[in-house]
């Protein structure tokens, strides 16, 4: 049964990899390789537990700690609240292996002599996880389908939290993603990754901030800015301001950038 | 006309210990060249910064006039290289690897099919296109990763034991493929067996402490009635130390 269906995703891999629709983009190899890398987290348990995990936990969180039917209104605000905290942990565990399982079978050396630019790998590999993210999303619209028949929420503010989770999953994934090239130890990439993250989500907690308020104002400031849990804050609230969009955009980026001069000096290792 | 292949001093230093120490040779269209050395004698580390995955601590190497380091995806557009060990995606089927790695050197459609399809034919893979490469044994696995640096005809073959794992028939063939591709390609192969040496290349080069000691036609090699075994150990063991 399990080699039947695994048989069938290959297939599906091949078949997409044969056929699917390829446009004369620059960026196609990083698209290639983004879609090998999906196929490939489907070909093993590593999806299937990811999202039943993640699919559970927002569940329990949101009906549980969220008190979701005892707010007495309908929106997804418990649900958002817990989204960043689960993806803290279960994203770390996505990124661990994504360059040291390439450096464990060794395929980084086929990979990486391939024709294709360092960063379309770096790039292809990252879009891969971001895209596996959403789908773990999108598999709970069950709990948007809920709050639509029990009441009428707004379903505006729900997608732009959607668009948030994506977001910080994105930010995540993109630190995660550096860590891993900098390691081939599995465990040190998952609790370097949790670490740096939880710096990152903490920063605009207000046990940090008023820490830092009443030593250094300035940093208390800097902090903030630099907090992911404040910028995804507003996306909850169905507000995407252009600030938030350039945070994420220039967090990823430069982690991604950080992927590429890593890997790039530690590939042979 | 240039070497398809120029290499020139080229060195890797890993700390204080260097594992190749300015190798330099160059190979022409229609030459095989036979890599010979002890385990640890720096062929697998030169390879890879023929194929540009190490960058050299000093030296370059070109690859059909391009720089392996300044200009490296036209370098590797004209390379087929198989990796030490014949690394390949193991959840993947033969086929949709194949057709993986053919999409990122930019093949589409029915010439993508077609090429991928040529490549399982000259490396008798048609059998096992739809299993998943986890599932195949040595042989299979090195024939894959062989039929991946075939598949675009790459003017430049660099491979890394490309009969390791095979057994008797499967080598045969090996070398008779390496063989009939020969006129038209440099190639580069790594190798243990000596026999295999006398059976494909015009050239051997042996390397040892990361220096080439002799870069001479095999039949060179075993004048004076000795075996290139013979001429291989008294070379290579030139030195009680031996090289880790």
């Amino acid at each position: 049964m399990g080699g039947m269906f695994r048989r069938l995703c290959d297939l599906l891999a091949a078949g997409w990899l044969m056929w699917g629709p390829q446009a004369g983009l620059p960026c196609r190899p990083a698209l290639i390789v983004g879609r090998r890398e999906l196929a490939a987290y489907f070909a093993t348990p590593v999806a299937y537990v990811f999202i039943v995990i993640f699919l559970v936990l927002a569940g329990a969180l949101t009906f549980t700690l969220g008190g979701f039917f005892a707010r007495g209104q309908a929106d997804l605000m418990p649900f958002f609240s817990f989204v960043p905290w689960l993806f803290l942990f279960l994203v770390p565990a996505l990124t661990m292996r994504l360059w040291a399982e390439e450096r464990r079978h060794g395929t980084i050396e086929l990979l990486l002599t391939l024709p294709l630019p360092q960063w379309q790998a770096v790039a292809g590999k990252f879009l891969a996880a971001w895209a596996f993210c959403g789908i773990a999303l999108g598999l709970t619209f069950p709990l948007w389908i809920t709050v639509n028949v029990l009441g009428n929420p707004d379903n505006g503010v729900i997608l732009t939290g959607y668009v948030g989770c994506l977001l910080v999953a994105g930010a995540y994934l993109a630190v995660g993603a550096a860590v891993s090239a900098a390691t081939k130890n599995q465990v040190i990439a998952f609790v370097l990754a949790v670490a740096i993250c939880f710096v990152f989500a903490a920063a605009g907690s207000p046990v940090i901030t008023e820490f830092l308020s009443n030593r250094m104002p300035a940093l208390a400031e800097a902090a903030r800015g630099l907090s992911v849990a404040d910028r995804f804050g507003g996306f909850t609230r169905g507000v995407i301001t252009l600030r938030d969009l350039v945070y994420f955009g220039s967090f990823i980026g430069f982690w991604l950038f950080v992927n590429a001069v890593v890997l790039d000096l530690k590939k042979a290792d | 006309m240039a070497a398809l292949i120029e290499i020139e001093k080229l060195t890797k230093r890993f700390g204080s210990f260097t594992a190749v120490d300015e190798v330099s040779f160059s190979v022409d269209r229609g030459e095989v060249l036979g890599f010979l050395g002890p385990n640890g004698a720096g062929k697998s580390t030169t390879m890879r910064m023929l194929a540009g995955f190490m960058p050299p601590t000093a030296g370059t190497a070109r690859i059909c006039g391009a720089d392996v380091a300044d200009n490296p995806v036209e370098a590797k557009r004209s390379l087929g290289f198989l990796p030490e060990g014949a690394p390949t995606y193991p959840e993947m089927s033969v086929s949709g690897f194949l057709a993986f790695t053919a999409s990122i050197r930019g093949f589409r459609g029915s010439e993508k099919a077609d090429r991928v399809a040529l490549a399982m034919a000259q490396t008798q893979l048609e059998g096992v296109r739809l299993q998943p490469i986890e599932t195949l044994s040595k042989g299979f696995k090195r024939r894959v990763g062989l039929a991946q640096a075939l598949l675009h005809d790459p003017p430049v073959l660099v491979l890394d034991e490309p009969t390791d794992g095979l057994d008797p028939n499967q080598k045969h063939e090996v070398r008779e493929l390496i063989r009939r591709m020969a006129p038209t390609k440099a190639i580069v192969i790594s190798t243990h067996i000596l026999e295999e040496v006398d059976a494909v290349c015009t050239r051997a080069i042996i390397i040892a402490r990361g220096k080439v000691i002799v870069d001479a036609p095999p039949r060179a090699l075993e004048v004076e009635g000795r075996s290139l075994e013979q001429v291989f150990r008294s070379l290579t063991l030139g030195t009680p130390k031996e090289a880790a």
